[in-house]
């Protein structure tokens, strides 16, 4: 099997070329500038991730929805759950910048931090 | 009475320029103000909830309003006061070389504050609709891509069901993906350009990621609708017109405009600060002071960066030759520098001899080899290849002082390779 990839790491977006047989044995990538874009196309092949961000409802007076991220690349099939989730859920003030909202979301060892502080 | 304050410094604008400038000038123990319009600091950074900033400034990825605290902090720390929700109307300069600015705020009313020197970092605008003229009705719906970036990042306000994108700059490409994921489905991106003029990952994880088509060499030749936008036209792009008989209908009801930004300087022309007409942005020396001596500019209300990391980083260098001119450095000698082939620009527009600069341009052409080459004095002093150079990237290179020993002209030229 063979694939094209471009990484994402990085401004740069090195084309990345990726060669395998079976189930990503003897995965060959070619291409990359450096060992991250080696680490993306296996990445993205095997389990392919990304952050996530959105903003939440928030019962702030001055800031009426809060942001939020992952704070590790989530897998993408639980992209969809974790923004229906954020979408029906409410933030209460105050937070702090990097406090988690959502601990370890479905499992996947990934949380949601608030990307900024809201104190009233 | 109107109330007065005094500060060494006024920085206009609390994005990320003007708070790096005013950390800047703070921990250098120069009384600093910053007067930002908005009720919070942090400007267009607070609504660029994505990832992807302060990889070069803080070695780690962050999102827009992390970034935007993390630079309010560093600011209040130094020492730095920061009045929001505040709106310089006049900037003058005195007789005795000091100015007076006016502020006004809902709150506080009408404010004179003296400065001995002003920082500019106002930022940018967006180009809309009018500045690429686009034919068609009038109907709501149709957004700068920023505007609607604002209104569903701060207020949660969805601007539509169905959009369609024009211009593939990276805040288009950006909210295809943020609308994408709050269910709005994205028809179609239209690049005028044979290429897209937003980074190549963003095209991966904001378009690819979702399946929106990206139309290159194509334009929108009608927005449809009379209340509420229905649709637009595309046309392919060729020759330099719009091909019309092979046009094509898309339903929607919402148009994004991400056609470019440009520098917002009406505050700085009032104040009698020359602009640069490839930039849109003041005219500045190797200490990044304007032509109204002790009007410094940084970021990209002098001309407009692709990286935050970089903005901040420019606004710093200024605030640091402010800090030095109010010490009573000599601004120094000003040798021109120009671009010649291939070259939108260069940033600054003089240079000291003996003194490492720090020069900003932008190219003209896309290549995938190119020759980079500063010339002083008739004699090339400095050459520097590059495998990619294109428009949308901005190219920063630094020459020791070493090499402009010589007073004269400098000129740098892009090369095209084979």
């Amino acid at each position: 099997m063979k694939q094209e990839l471009i990484c994402i790491r990085c401004p740069f977006g090195c084309r990345l070329s990726a060669e395998w047989n079976g189930n990503f044995e003897n995965l060959k990538i070619t291409g990359n500038q450096c060992p991250r874009g080696a680490a993306y196309a296996r990445q993205e092949l095997c389990d392919p991730r990304r952050i996530v961000t959105a903003v939440v409802a928030c019962n702030s007076k001055e800031q009426p929805y809060a942001p939020v991220r992952t704070d590790r690349e989530l897998p993408k099939n639980l992209i969809a759950p974790l923004l229906n989730t954020l979408y029906r859920m409410r933030v209460d003030i105050p937070v702090k910048m990097g406090d988690i909202f959502i601990e370890n979301f479905q499992d996947s060892n990934v949380n949601v931090i608030f990307s900024s502080t809201i104190k009233r | 009475m109107i109330q007065e304050e005094s500060f060494d410094i006024a920085v206009i604008g609390a994005g990320a320029a003007g708070l790096a400038a005013a950390a800047e000038t703070s921990s250098a123990g120069k009384t600093t103000l910053v007067i930002d319009r908005e009720d919070h600091p942090g400007g267009i950074l607070r609504q660029c909830i994505h990832n992807g900033f302060g990889l070069r400034y803080f070695k780690e990825e962050l999102t827009g309003p992390e970034y935007a605290e993390r630079f309010t902090e560093k600011a209040l720390k130094a020492g730095a006061k920061i009045r929001s929700g505040t709106s310089v109307t006049s900037l003058v300069k005195e007789a005795d070389g000091t100015f007076t600015l006016i502020a006004l705020s809902s709150r506080e009313g009408v404010r004179k504050i003296h400065a001995r020197a002003v920082i500019l970092a106002m930022g940018c605008g967006e180009r809309s609709r009018g500045n690429i003229a686009v034919p068609g009705s009038r109907p709501a719906g149709v957004f700068t891509a920023g505007a609607a970036q604002k209104l569903l990042n701060t207020e949660g306000i969805l601007p539509g069901k169905k959009a369609v994108i024009v211009g593939s700059g990276d805040i288009g490409l950006i909210m295809a993906r943020r609308l994408s994921w709050t269910g709005i489905e994205v028809k179609a991106v239209v690049e005028i350009m044979p290429y897209p003029a937003g980074l190549v990952r963003n095209i991966v994880q904001c378009l690819d990621d979702f399946g929106i088509p990206l139309y290159l060499e194509h334009s929108v030749v009608n927005i449809l609708g009379r209340e509420r936008v229905e649709g637009v036209e595309i046309a392919p792009f060729s020759g330099g017109i719009p091909q019309m008989e092979q046009k094509f209908q898309v339903e929607c009801d919402t148009v994004l405009f991400s056609v470019g930004l440009i520098p917002e300087n009406e505050l700085s022309r009032s104040a009698g600060v020359k602009l640069n007409p490839s930039t849109g942005g003041p005219l500045v020396d190797s200490n990044y002071e304007t032509t109204v001596p002790g009007i410094f500019a940084g970021g990209n209300v002098l001309h407009v960066h692709d990286l935050a990391d970089f903005v901040s980083e420019e606004a710093e260098n200024a605030a640091k030759m402010a800090v030095r001119r109010l010490d009573g450095e000599d601004c120094g000698e000003k040798n021109p520098v120009k671009v010649e082939s291939n070259l939108k620009y260069v940033i600054p527009n003089t240079y000291q001899s003996g003194r490492k600069t720090r020069f900003a341009f932008r190219s003209l052409i896309v290549s995938n080899q190119a020759e980079l080459e500063a010339e002083l004095n008739g004699k090339v002093i400095w050459k520097k290849h590059y495998s990619t150079v294109r428009p949308s990237e901005m190219i920063l290179v630094e020459l020791d002082g070493k090499l402009l020993q010589e007073k004269g002209e400098l000129i740098f030229r892009l090369k095209k390779g084979e």
